[in-house]
């Protein structure tokens, strides 16, 4: 005796979904999103915090790895410094595609309240960025509902279109 | 009659200045106040050339040459018991004297006493390190040479501490612009992708509080997103934005609604944390 009924009457009476490629592909990147475990500065403990019990990051499917070869996203979580600049743009290389950047924080914004000659004015001049998180440091909701912002762009993104070549890739 | 002055930028200039103002200093007295101290001097005159001496907040302050400074070091620690250096670095006198006056600072344990050893050398003249005699010296002369650019020499790793290797100029003399010289404005880019991309990248946007807040392209509101690209320029914002937490209609998956789409009238605020 079959254990589930079929309804005859969804989806033409056959047990199969019509779907597209892109909405199960995008589905599939979307709802788990593999962040770097990078911290720069204070945000990271933000972003430490937003990963731990109470905020929960994996209910996102959000899993921070360790390594830049198994990363989706990175999460530049401070200042960053022209000194570290360069191995930042080292890491994000390493990522395999497709790839997105998550900004958080004034500092990797725009420098921040670091106006000065060490640090790098807005981590877009190494890296496009795909989401700006404002705050300092933002608290674990925002970087949680930059996330969703995030999933939400993915899933409207086409999977056949080129690589795009972003900006200084 | 009283002079005339003219009085049509009054209001930019100060206005008033206190006649009786007195830059404020720190007392100094004479080292024969402290009989601990005066036996040091006393000891150390024999040794090498004190050029100058006082007390200022309790910490003997003495002078020396620089050529002296690693031999002082060794007497005061040998034979007068200043056995930690606390601290050491250098003060930017190169607008006034030309050069840079380096201090010692240092502690008797058991004295309990601190004593400021002072030396000055020129710009371009080099000084010895104190690395063999304190362990201590050996960072904070890399971080004298990275941010002042003073020449050390007898030090077993001299090299910059805290800026890269290849970064031009001392970031901690008077002269150096805060916001950086021309270098270091496009250090990152000139590393990265190469001097050629630094028409690509752009100049650095040096003002924080620069955001186009019609920018609809570059940044969205919390709670308030419109879609990509729309002109909001005066009078064409919408005049209510629908709060934004998810793709329109929820999420689904094979026809089935995994999340429910939020429903603005429907969300409540808590007033209070449950």
């Amino acid at each position: 005796m079959a254990q589930h009924k079929i309804n005859y009457l969804q989806n033409g009476g056959a047990p199969i979904a019509l779907t597209t490629i892109d909405k199960i592909v995008n589905f599939g990147r979307s709802n788990s999103l593999w962040p770097l475990t990078y911290g720069l500065a204070c945000c990271a403990i933000e972003m430490m915090a937003t990963g731990a019990s109470r905020y929960d990051f994996d209910r996102f499917g959000t899993i921070f790895r360790a390594s830049p070869r198994q990363a989706d996203v990175i999460i530049i979580a401070g200042t960053l410094t022209k000194k570290h600049a360069e191995f930042m743009r080292r890491l994000y290389d390493q990522m395999p595609d497709p790839k997105w950047v998550i900004s958080m924080g004034s500092c990797a914004n725009t420098g921040g309240m670091f106006n000065t000659y060490s640090t790098v004015q807005g981590a877009d001049r190494i890296v496009p960025v795909d989401i700006y998180l404002p705050g300092c440091a933002p608290r674990p909701e925002t970087l949680q509902y930059a996330l969703m912002m995030l999933q939400k762009k993915i899933r409207k993104e086409s999977i056949f279109r080129s690589i795009k070549k972003k900006r200084l890739v | 009659m009283r002079k005339y002055t003219p009085k049509d930028d009054v209001q930019r200039k100060s206005y008033f200045s206190d006649r009786f103002f007195v830059s404020p200093q720190v007392p100094r007295t004479n080292t024969h106040e402290d009989e601990v101290f005066e036996n040091d001097i006393d000891n150390l005159d024999t040794s090498l050339e004190v050029l100058e001496h006082y007390i200022e907040n309790g910490h003997l302050v003495i002078y020396i040459n620089a050529c002296d400074n690693k031999k002082a070091i060794l007497y005061l620690r040998d034979h007068l018991d200043y056995d930690f250096l606390m601290e050491l670095s250098a003060i930017d006198y190169i607008a006034t004297r030309g050069g840079f006056e380096i201090f010692y600072e240092m502690l008797s344990t058991t004295k309990r006493k601190r004593i400021r050893l002072k030396c000055f050398i020129k710009e371009k003249e080099t000084l010895e390190s104190v690395e063999s005699i304190f362990k201590m010296a050996n960072w904070s002369e890399r971080e004298m040479y990275d941010m002042y650019g003073v020449k050390i020499v007898n030090h077993h790793n001299m090299k910059r501490i805290l800026m890269p290797d290849d970064w031009y100029d001392y970031p901690l003399r008077k002269t150096y612009p805060l916001h950086g010289d021309e270098v270091a404005n496009w250090y990152e880019v000139d590393k990265i992708f190469g001097k050629e991309a630094r028409e690509i990248i752009g100049p650095e946007e040096r003002d924080p509080a620069a955001v186009d807040r019609y920018d609809t392209t570059r940044f969205s509101r919390l709670g308030h997103e419109v879609p990509f690209g729309v002109d909001i320029t005066d009078g064409k914002e919408p005049e209510h934005t629908p709060l934004a937490y998810q793709e329109e209609g929820g999420v689904k998956l094979f026809g089935v609604r995994l999340i429910k789409e939020l429903d603005e009238k429907k969300s409540v605020i808590l007033k209070k944390k449950r």
